[in-house]
Order: C-alpha cells, then sequence, then structure tokens
C-alpha cells in the first residue's frame, strides 16, 4: 500500500526532510516579503450562490500568531479553509481575487495542493488522530512526503512530539493506538502530526472548542512557544483565547474584515464600533 | 416562547388546585398490555434460538446414525480422497476431501472474483463516484443481488462455460471454474454494499486530516479510509465466505454431480451442499440407510465450517472495532 503512484514520484515532492530543514536554512525559496506569510487581495468566497467572503485585504506576517475572531457564520474558518486550498472538499464552493502563500496563488487552479498542504499545515476542531499508532499517526505525512530513513524518522518523530509538548507523555507507548489517548493529547497529537511535514504555516481552525479548560490551557501554552518558529492563523469563538495567545487579530463580521490590527489594540482600543461591541460581549 | 412556557405552568396550578384534567389510564389493564407484549416480544426472540437449536439436535442425532454405522470410522471420513457414498457399484469409501475440496475449490474462485472486485466497487462508490453515478449503480447493484440464484446457476452452464471458458481450454460442461465464477457474482453485491457501508462509517474528519497532510485522494483512501474500515471489510469478506460456501443452486447446477479430488478447475465438482441436495432428490434414499445418514454428517460438516467463520468474524469485530463518537 506504501507503494502508490504517487509515492513513488518522490521528485515532485521536497526530498528532503524536515530534520534536515533544521539545519540547511534554505529549503524553499524565501517567502515573498520577508514579513508576509499570507497575502489575501481582493478575495472574494462564494458557497454556490451565497457569497460568504466580501472583497477581503488582510496580510498575515511570519513568524506571528493571528487570531481570526467573530461571530459563527462570519467566514472566519471559510478564509482559513482557503489558505491551504481545504476547500477542495465542498464541491460548490470557489473564490476569486488573490490569496498568496509565499510566491504562489493558491487559488490557481494549477497549484500544487499536495505541496500546499506540506508547506501550510492544518489543525481541526476536533482531533482527528488516524486509527493507527501514536507513531504512525506522527510519522504519516513525513512518510508521504519524504525519502527518510529510519532513524531519521525516528528522530523526526521525536522532535515533532517535543515541539508538541507531548514527548514526555507518549514517549513509552509511541507503538499504542493514538485513540486511547485523552482528547487534549489527541489534539497535540495533531499538532506533531502537522508540524511533521516541515510546514512554515500552521492553521488551526477553534483548536480547543472541544477541549476542558485544562487542556486548552496546554494547547494555549504551545500556540505561545510555537510561534516564533511558525506562522500561526488561528480561528476561534473564544476572545480571550485570542486576547492570550495572539500578536494580531482580524475581526469578521458577516463575511467582511472589520477590523484587523495587533491583538492589544484590537481589544483595548478598538476603531470601529462593531468591534468594541464583539470584544465586549454585547453581541456574538 | 411564552407559550411553550406557559403549557407546563398551567397544569401545575391544575394539579394543586383542583383535581388533574387529563385521565389517567387505569393501571391494572396497562399493567396487563405491559405483560402481553413482553410476552410476545419474547417468543418471537426465542424462535430463532429455538430453531438453531433444533436444528443442531437434529444433525448431532442423524450424524450419530452414520458414525454409528460399522462399517464407518471417524478418521477415514476425515481424511479420506474418495467419495462414493450414494453409488451403487464399487465398494464404499467415505473420504469427505473430495466434496469439502470440491466446496474449496468454488468458494476460491468465487471469492478470487468477488473480494478484490467487491472492495474496489466499494471503494470507488464511497470515496470516487459522485451523486450521479452512486444514484445510478447502486441500484444496478441491488437488482444483481435480487437475481434468483437458479437463473445465475442457469447462466453458469448456458453462458459461461460455453462462450467464456470453452475458447480457453478443456473446459467439461460441468466444471468448478464456471461455478465459482457465477458464485463470486453471487457474492459481489453483498461484499460491495457492505464493505461501502464500512468505508462510509469512516468518519469525514479523518478524510480531512488526510487531505490537510497533503495526502492525494488515492492516499486517503488507501492509507487512511480503508484501514480505518478495516474490521467491517473483513467482516464483508468472512459473511460472503460464508455465504458461498453454504451456496447449493449455482453449484448444484453448474459444478457437475462427480466429487473428485483434484486441483484442476476445469473439471467437474460436487460440492458438499451439491452432495446434499443429489441424494436428497434421488428416490434412493430411505430413512436409516447409510446414504440418508451421510447427508446429515456431510450436513454437520458444512455447519461447523460456516459456524466458524462466522465466530472468527464476530471475534474479529470486536476485538478490531474502532470507535468513534
Amino acid at each position: 500500500m506504501s507503494t502508490t503512484p504517487t509515492v513513488m514520484n518522490q521528485s515532485k515532492r521536497s526530498p528532503q526532510s524536515p530534520v534536515q530543514a533544521e539545519s540547511t536554512v534554505t529549503l524553499d525559496p524565501p517567502l515573498m516579503d520577508a514579513q508576509t506569510a499570507i497575502a489575501i487581495d481582493s478575495f472574494n468566497a462564494y458557497y454556490g450562490d451565497f457569497q460568504a467572503l466580501h472583497d477581503l485585504h488582510l496580510d498575515i506576517p511570519e513568524q506571528q500568531v493571528t487570531a481570526f475572531i467573530g461571530p459563527s457564520g462570519c467566514g472566519k474558518s471559510t478564509l482559513l479553509k482557503w489558505c491551504n486550498r481545504m476547500n477542495d472538499i465542498v464541491p460548490i464552493a470557489y473564490a476569486t481575487g488573490t490569496l498568496k502563500v509565499g510566491e504562489t496563488n493558491v487559488l490557481e487552479r494549477g497549484t500544487d495542493v499536495v505541496d500546499l498542504r506540506r508547506k501550510v499545515g492544518m489543525v481541526f476542531q476536533k482531533a482527528n488522530p488516524f486509527p493507527k499508532s501514536i507513531f504512525d499517526n506522527v510519522a504519516y505525512g513525513a512518510r508521504l512526503h519524504y525519502k527518510i530513513s529510519r532513524p531519521e524518522l525516528f528522530d523526526l518523530v521525536e522532535l515533532s512530539l517535543k515541539k508538541a509538548a507531548l514527548w514526555d507523555e507518549v514517549k513509552d507507548r509511541l507503538k499504542q493506538s493514538a485513540l486511547g489517548l485523552s482528547g487534549g493529547q489527541q489534539q497535540r497529537l495533531c499538532i506533531a502530526r502537522a508540524i511533521a511535514t516541515g510546514p512554515k504555516i500552521l492553521l488551526m481552525d477553534e483548536p480547543c472548542s472541544a477541549l476542558d479548560p485544562a487542556s486548552t490551557s496546554r494547547i494555549e501554552d504551545l500556540i505561545f512557544e510555537l510561534r516564533r518558529q511558525f506562522t500561526i492563523v488561528i480561528v476561534t469563538h473564544n476572545m480571550q483565547q485570542a486576547a492570550r495567545c495572539s500578536d494580531r487579530t482580524a475581526f469578521f463580521y458577516e463575511g467582511k474584515i472589520i477590523e484587523e490590527g495587533a491583538t492589544e489594540d484590537v481589544f483595548t482600543r478598538p476603531k470601529q464600533r462593531q468591534t468594541e461591541d464583539y470584544v465586549t460581549g454585547k453581541f456574538g | 416562547m411564552s407559550n411553550d412556557s406557559a403549557a407546563p405552568a398551567e397544569l401545575l396550578t391544575a394539579e394543586t388546585n383542583s383535581k388533574p384534567s387529563f385521565r389517567i389510564r387505569s393501571s391494572s389493564s396497562s399493567k396487563r398490555w405491559q405483560a402481553i407484549v413482553v410476552t410476545g416480544l419474547v417468543l418471537c426472540s426465542l424462535v430463532s434460538l429455538l430453531t438453531t437449536i433444533g436444528i443442531i439436535v437434529m444433525l448431532v442425532v442423524e450424524s450419530w446414525g452414520f458414525f454409528a454405522d460399522s462399517r464407518i470410522e471417524l478418521w477415514k471420513f476425515l481424511t479420506g480422497t474418495k467419495w462414493t457414498v450414494g453409488q451403487t457399484q464399487g465398494s464404499l469409501s467415505y473420504g469427505i476431501w473430495p466434496l469439502l475440496s470440491g466446496t474449496l475449490r468454488i468458494t476460491g474462485i468465487a471469492m478470487m472474483i468477488s473480494l478484490p472486485m467487491g472492495l474496489i466497487s466499494a471503494v470507488y462508490l464511497s470515496e470516487y463516484a459522485s451523486k450521479r453515478i452512486r444514484s445510478f449503480l447502486k441500484p444496478t447493484l441491488e437488482i444483481l443481488a435480487g437475481i434468483p440464484t437458479v437463473v445465475l446457476g442457469f447462466f453458469a452452464v448456458k453462458f459461461i462455460t460455453p462462450y467464456m471458458l470453452e475458447p480457453l481450454g478443456d473446459f467439461k460442461t460441468f466444471n468448478a471454474t464456471s461455478a465459482g465464477m457465477a458464485v463470486g457474482i453471487l457474492c459481489l453485491p453483498l461484499v460491495t454494499s457492505l464493505a461501502e457501508d464500512a468505508l462510509q462509517a469512516v468518519p469525514n474528519r479523518l478524510r480531512e486530516g488526510a487531505y490537510g497532510l497533503g495526502s492525494t485522494r488515492l492516499e486517503v483512501t488507501l492509507k487512511v479510509v480503508v484501514p480505518a474500515a478495516l474490521s467491517g471489510i473483513i467482516s464483508a469478506f468472512l459473511l460472503a465466505l460464508a455465504r458461498a460456501i453454504g451456496e447449493t443452486m449455482v453449484v448444484s447446477l453448474a459444478a457437475g454431480s462427480t466429487p473428485t479430488f483434484t486441483l484442476d478447475p476445469r473439471m467437474p465438482s460436487q460440492t458438499m451442499t451439491g452432495f446434499i441436495v443429489e441424494t436428497f432428490k434421488s428416490e434412493s434414499v430411505v430413512p436409516g440407510t447409510l446414504s440418508y445418514f451421510s447427508i446429515y454428517a456431510v450436513g454437520t460438516v458444512l455447519f461447523l465450517i460456516t459456524f466458524g467463520i462466522t465466530l472468527i468474524g464476530q471475534i474479529i469485530r470486536m476485538r478490531y472495532r474502532e470507535v468513534y463518537d
């Protein structure tokens, strides 16, 4: 099963492993602007006839945490999912405008989504570990994308689990099923799994919404730890969470970005009335 | 909202202030009715239990008649490679292997067709097919599942053997291959629909997770969805296996009535079920004779095999089923 044609075609995918990427800085071409990881311009997104997002302009800076906040149905998850083309799964979804990750406009038809998703990892609302061992979960992406020797794979799994602050809890049970972990551990495993493919950007879609407060705070600490290594975009319903762990915040309302700026400014000195009403809890 | 909350309040006041405004059913008639319902439910579920016990008892008692016969040794029954029970001339040989191997040969051929094709169709239907194609293919499968087995047996003799097999080699009119192919076609809808159910039961968030890590659709299917559905797929396979082993009409029409101990798929190949039908139909069978009892002995072997497969299927389902909330 491991010899599907697409896997064998390693030349299409990066031959180097993320372990090596740590020492050699020039693995990927440098991002378009050292400051901007994702550049969004005149962006519109639709589900069939319904326009979910209207004419967005937003620059997401590198190696910072950007939080998308706003009431349900405001389109923040839609934008997040366009960043690595996860909306391709939805047949009626389409988008216009530009959404650049590095040099590539990801909305173009010819975009190599496999490579895009290797660079732009995703963590989902509900932890979704595969029904495999903990080790195989973390190794999954690396096995897809890299020609990697067994010792290297072990190093990569260990490194990724350490980065996800899960190593100490699972190092003695790597061969056990990932489904035996608690909800919070499963979510950190999913973060480790995303890290192991060597992404530049991590998209997190309400990663704590199904977790208890203790697990939530561990994930928030983790996001804080990871923000200097990855560009993180997090969608959250929890305004305290946005305030606690993000550098920048974008407030979405009815498919538009109402306000965007440094998190501190958005929460303490909002420029727009709607933002103020939302962050102070008057609606939403 | 106000209407909803008003109703319970009214009931409350009705209860406290005056006598209740609703009639309580008499408790004695309600209890009697309960008892009748429960008895009915128990009786219905007892039917299948009692039938199973009854069949097992019958198999054991009548098989005893076979093994108690002075001419029969259990060891020779289990290891012998020649079967002449029911044949009037010649010496008596009662080794089960010609019949058992006939069943295994035909089942093997059937599984070679139905398992891979069934799984591939299921994967296609569940992971690849568009809604339109699905809405066309699923009913087609159900039609195939509804074809009477006697028609399939006829199809094997009148079409598969003369037009598909005879051009390829020296196939006998009644042979294991054509019967096996027909049984495979018979099992195909079963495998497809059960395996597809198992694939569909894999939650979508696993697919999303795999896509999110940069998997192609083929990788999502082969590395995540199929392994996640494996216990369901294996129980689909085992059910098809039991179905093929127990299949009677196709093999008694298309596989011939000569018990052979061979690996040659071109030869006639009587199965255990085929033997039972053949012997039962023939007028020479008189209760109390050896050929009469041999039906039950063969039936017991058949029962033990299918029982074993069902048991293995249950164990696999219980041990390896992934529970998703």
